[in-house]
């Protein structure tokens, strides 16, 4: 009962305490800065990627190329007026088209003479020139015996030149491009021959070993159908389980097994389900090496725990009352679920199934396994033809040693990432137009 | 005749089931539906099911075992010459035959192996029309079976919701058998590796030079097939990729869940999850081509030697991978704590940041650990950033300034390109299969149980 303290009462205004108090509060700015300043480093990250990939790329959907003036001799390609149309073709298809370009070339530098100038010459032009003349002269048969200005595309190193990766102040021996082809450049872009265009080769052709010849087209039908495949299998048979898992499944061992096993699924590093292809698909049931339905059933395998995780969530939330009422007016268990629980849960399964088909067009790993990472140059037409995708294109082209292929490569990626943007754009959109507050 | 012929012979058998057996009921009480107990369409299910289900069970089982039967056949009838040389290199004779049968034109001289393959071709199309016929069969059979069962008091719907019933168990079951398929094929291959190399020698042994020579008198055939330089190059790769992701991932989900408004968490966390959102093989060029250059030219500058191909590179980039995830889990563990803790502590006085560092984070850190301990298993796992980025030298170092590889970067390397068969060499790629799968599930099975555990605490 007595009013003594054991303590003397803290004296606040006190300088000590006051300096203490605005230490504590300092302390507390500097932690909040610093988690302040991690969530920028983050972004800092993500913008230096994304702005490091689209510095890169953007040049490498243009292409450089060089107007020449090319005479289609009738010596050569024959005459279309006075043969029949197939003997026409198949001398077109025989002919030589280096000598179309040789003579072009000549008509435009004719100071060069010795052979070995004349052979760097012609290689200042892409070799894929040669087949777009004889395309031209195969869709026109008409222009043979005419001389007529073409724009031909350039080898990867002048076209690098052009886009100033290659620096041509500097000294001769570290360059790619000699003093030589330079000189030859600078005379075409003196008569403003060399132009640099919107390259939609990129956006049609299959994979090349020239740069400027290769696209993304085979690697993205190639993602196409492996995707196909993967959506085949993985939508029914995740949304089943899911069914099953949520609405049907007892209580019991198997089903604790059953779920437990998904959720370990889902943290399995995608490598594994490469050698599981590996070893499955093609060790023991002998399906085709590289081909898109390996590719798709190892990815579908890879994403399932996904979608059944995102399709159970979305069932779940389906209130009680519907299933109720159902019942009610008499429907079977199956009716309950088919009829009026998986239509009110599809917005959420589909969103659930976009974002595991995005994750699964930007995986690696699982196919180099299975044999999806071989030079291919075709377009895919089939589940069982070789094919290569989107993702292990980007490995394949970064591994490639030519400086050309480093735009292509960050092209490439640009391109992956709009699919990417583009599929989890569509699973935000469908999550915000059909959520339902129940 | 193909597979895929037989397989739209059996879907076609199917429809045309649906359709006769659906007319059939309908005309069985010529048209009043009230008399039939399921609804007509049930019928037609019914029997599809009916007509489709055993031929497409006659039709996997040829898929899937068809071409080994043959090839056991085609083996054991191979003259003896031939199989005395089988029993040495079962899969080389075993791989001509195979490219005789795919490409008669090949340069395949041996007759007894173009016997083989002419055998091999025979027995195929005759597997395959025995097949087909066998399936469309019974796809008929079905049909006729369904057909004779209906009359209006069959309960089509019931018989038809039990095979349903069947088929959502079964793809629940496919879970299981995933699981299944990757534990025996790695064990499988591990043990074919590990008859011809110990295990002691795999898992502590110190030199990892997987190239087996050809012939016996080439220097260092033996191979050797010491794991160790890989676990630890893959630890350290992960522990540098922790050093980034768990400070920067456990500070940007304190600053998100205590100190930011809901417009900066808005903004912010769209950023994390596109992070999260880019593959890997993006991440992967980006530090070949950007940061592993930056880190060299770095060194230079103040008189460190790196390695182009550090393992410094690799786990820092793999660090920025992992931030969405440390981040958004740490972010559960932290608003997991629950509010009258933290108000508490506020009101006796502490400064927020006081109340984070001695009260949240405290009672958040089993949760942070769970997160932690799954980004590791993450990192352990990645593969393309370091196939990009980390180098192929097998280094016993813990300098990140060297190259190093890891588990993931050795079995790509093992698994693409030329591969001989059932060599050591493409052997020893499931042994490292087994050991990541093994350690990733462990880090797994662990997390998740800290996390439980944490979780019963405070519910």
């Amino acid at each position: 009962m007595s009013n003594t303290r054991d303590f003397e009462p803290t004296d606040w205004k006190s300088p000590e305490m006051q300096a203490r108090t605005r230490k504590r509060y300092r302390r507390d700015r500097t932690f909040r800065a610093m988690g302040f300043s991690a969530v920028i480093l983050a972004g800092l990250f993500l913008v230096l990627l994304i702005g490091r990939i689209f510095q890169d790329g953007a040049m490498g959907f243009m292409q450089t190329s060089i107007d020449l003036d090319v005479t289609f001799s009738e010596e050569l390609l024959g005459d279309p007026r006075a043969m029949d149309a197939e003997a026409f073709e198949e001398q077109v298809r025989q002919a030589n088209m280096s000598r179309l370009l040789d003579a072009a070339l000549t008509a435009q530098f004719p100071e060069v003479t010795s052979r070995r100038d004349r052979r760097a010459l012609i290689r200042i032009i892409s070799g894929g020139a040669r087949e777009q003349l004889r395309n031209m002269v195969l869709e026109t048969p008409a222009i043979v015996g005419t001389t007529k200005t073409v724009r031909l595309l350039a080898a990867d190193d002048i076209d690098q030149l052009r886009k100033g990766k290659i620096d041509a102040n500097e000294p001769e021996a570290n360059r790619k491009v000699k003093d030589q082809e330079l000189g030859w450049y600078n005379k075409l872009v003196e008569e403003d021959r060399v132009s640099l265009n919107f390259h939609t080769r990129f956006f049609t052709s299959g994979d090349s070993r020239d740069p400027e010849l290769a696209g993304i087209w085979g690697a993205t039908v190639g993602s196409a159908i492996t995707l196909v495949v993967t959506l085949l299998i993985a939508f029914p048979v995740g949304v089943l389980t899911a069914i099953y898992l949520e609405e049907f499944a007892p209580q019991n061992r198997l089903t604790d097994i059953i779920e437990i096993n998904i959720n370990n699924l889902a943290a399995v590093p995608s490598i594994v389900f490469g050698l599981l292809g590996l070893a499955v698909f093609l060790g023991v049931m002998h399906l085709p090496r590289s081909a898109p339905l390996v590719g798709g059933l190892t990815l579908a395998l890879m994403t399932l725990p996904t979608i059944i995780i995102a399709a159970r969530a979305s069932i779940k939330a389906v209130p009680p009352s519907i299933r109720d009422a159902a019942r009610g007016l008499g429907a079977s268990p199956m009716q309950v679920v088919f009829h009026h629980v998986v239509p009110l849960a599809m917005p959420g399964i589909l969103t659930g199934t976009i974002i595991g088909m995005a994750q699964a067009l930007g995986e690696t790993a699982p196919l180099l396994m299975i044999g999806m990472v071989a030079f291919i140059v075709d377009i895919p037409g089939g589940f069982t033809d070789a094919a290569t995708a989107l993702p292990v294109q980007i490995f394949l082209w970064a591994d490639s040693p030519e400086r050309a292929f480093v735009e292509k490569t960050s092209a490439a990626i640009m391109v992956l990432l709009t699919f990417l943007i583009a599929m989890n754009g569509l699973a935000i959109w469908l999550r915000q137009k059909f959520e339902r507050q129940w | 005749m193909t597979s895929a012929a037989i397989f739209l012979t059996l879907v076609l058998l199917a429809f045309i089931a649906f359709v006769t057996v659906r007319q059939r009921s309908l005309a069985s009480v010529s048209g009043d539906t009230s008399k039939l107990h399921s609804l007509p369409r049930h019928y037609g299910y019914y029997a599809a099911v009916c007509a489709l289900i055993p031929g497409l069970l006659i039709f996997f089982v040829w898929v899937i075992t068809g071409k080994n039967i043959i090839e056991g056949l085609v083996i054991s009838g191979l003259p003896d010459g031939l199989s005395a040389q089988y029993q040495e290199q079962a899969s080389l004779v075993l791989n001509r035959i195979r490219l005789a049968v795919e490409n008669p034109a090949s340069s395949e001289k041996h007759p007894d192996i173009l016997a083989a393959a002419q055998q091999f071709h025979a027995l195929y199309v005759r597997g395959i029309w025995a097949t087909f016929v066998l399936a469309v069969a019974s796809g008929v059979g079905g049909l006729v079976f369904a057909n004779y069962k209906t009359n209006p008091d069959f309960r089509a719907r019931n018989s038809f919701e039990r095979v349903l019933t069947i088929l959502l168990i079964l793809s629940s079951v496919i879970a299981i058998i995933t699981t299944v398929g990757i534990v025996a094929s790695l064990l499988f291959e591990s043990l074919r590796f590990f008859q011809q190399v110990s295990v002691v020698d795999f898992v502590f042994g110190l030199h990892w030079s997987p190239q087996t020579a050809l012939r016996a008198d080439q220097v260092a055939s033996a191979g050797a097939f010491g794991a160790v330089p890989l676990f630890t190059g893959t630890l350290l790769i992960s522990l540098l990729a922790m050093m980034v992701a768990g400070p920067i991932g456990l500070m940007s989900a304190v600053y998100l869940t205590q100190y930011a408004s809901a417009r900066t968490r808005k903004i912010a966390k769209p950023v994390l999850e596109v992070l999260a959102g880019v593959p890997t093989v993006v991440y992967g060029f980006f530090a070949a081509l950007t940061v592993a250059p930056f880190f060299r030219d770095l060194g230079e500058a103040i008189g460190v030697e790196i390695a182009s191909e550090s393992a410094l590179a690799a786990g820092f980039v793999m660090g920025i991978m992992i931030i969405p995830f440390v981040s958004s889990l740490s972010d559960d563990a932290i608003t997991a704590v629950p509010k009258s803790l933290k108000d508490g502590s506020l009101a006796l006085g502490a400064t927020r940041s006081e109340t984070i560092t001695n009260v949240i984070l405290p009672a958040a850190l089993p949760g942070i650990v769970g997160a932690f301990l799954l980004a590791i298993s993450r990192a352990v796992g990645e593969t393309m950033i370091v196939v990009m980025a980390a180098g192929m030298q097998p280094n016993l170092t813990a300098n990140p300034f060297e190259a190093v590889t890891t588990v993931t970067v050795q079995i790509v390397a093992l698994l693409t390109g030329d591969q001989e068969f059932d060599s050591a060499k493409t052997l020893s790629a499931f042994a490292l299969g087994l050991a990541l799968f093994l350690s990733t599930m462990v880090l797994n099975v662990f997390a998740l149980r800290i996390v439980r555990k944490y979780r019963e605490v405070y519910d």
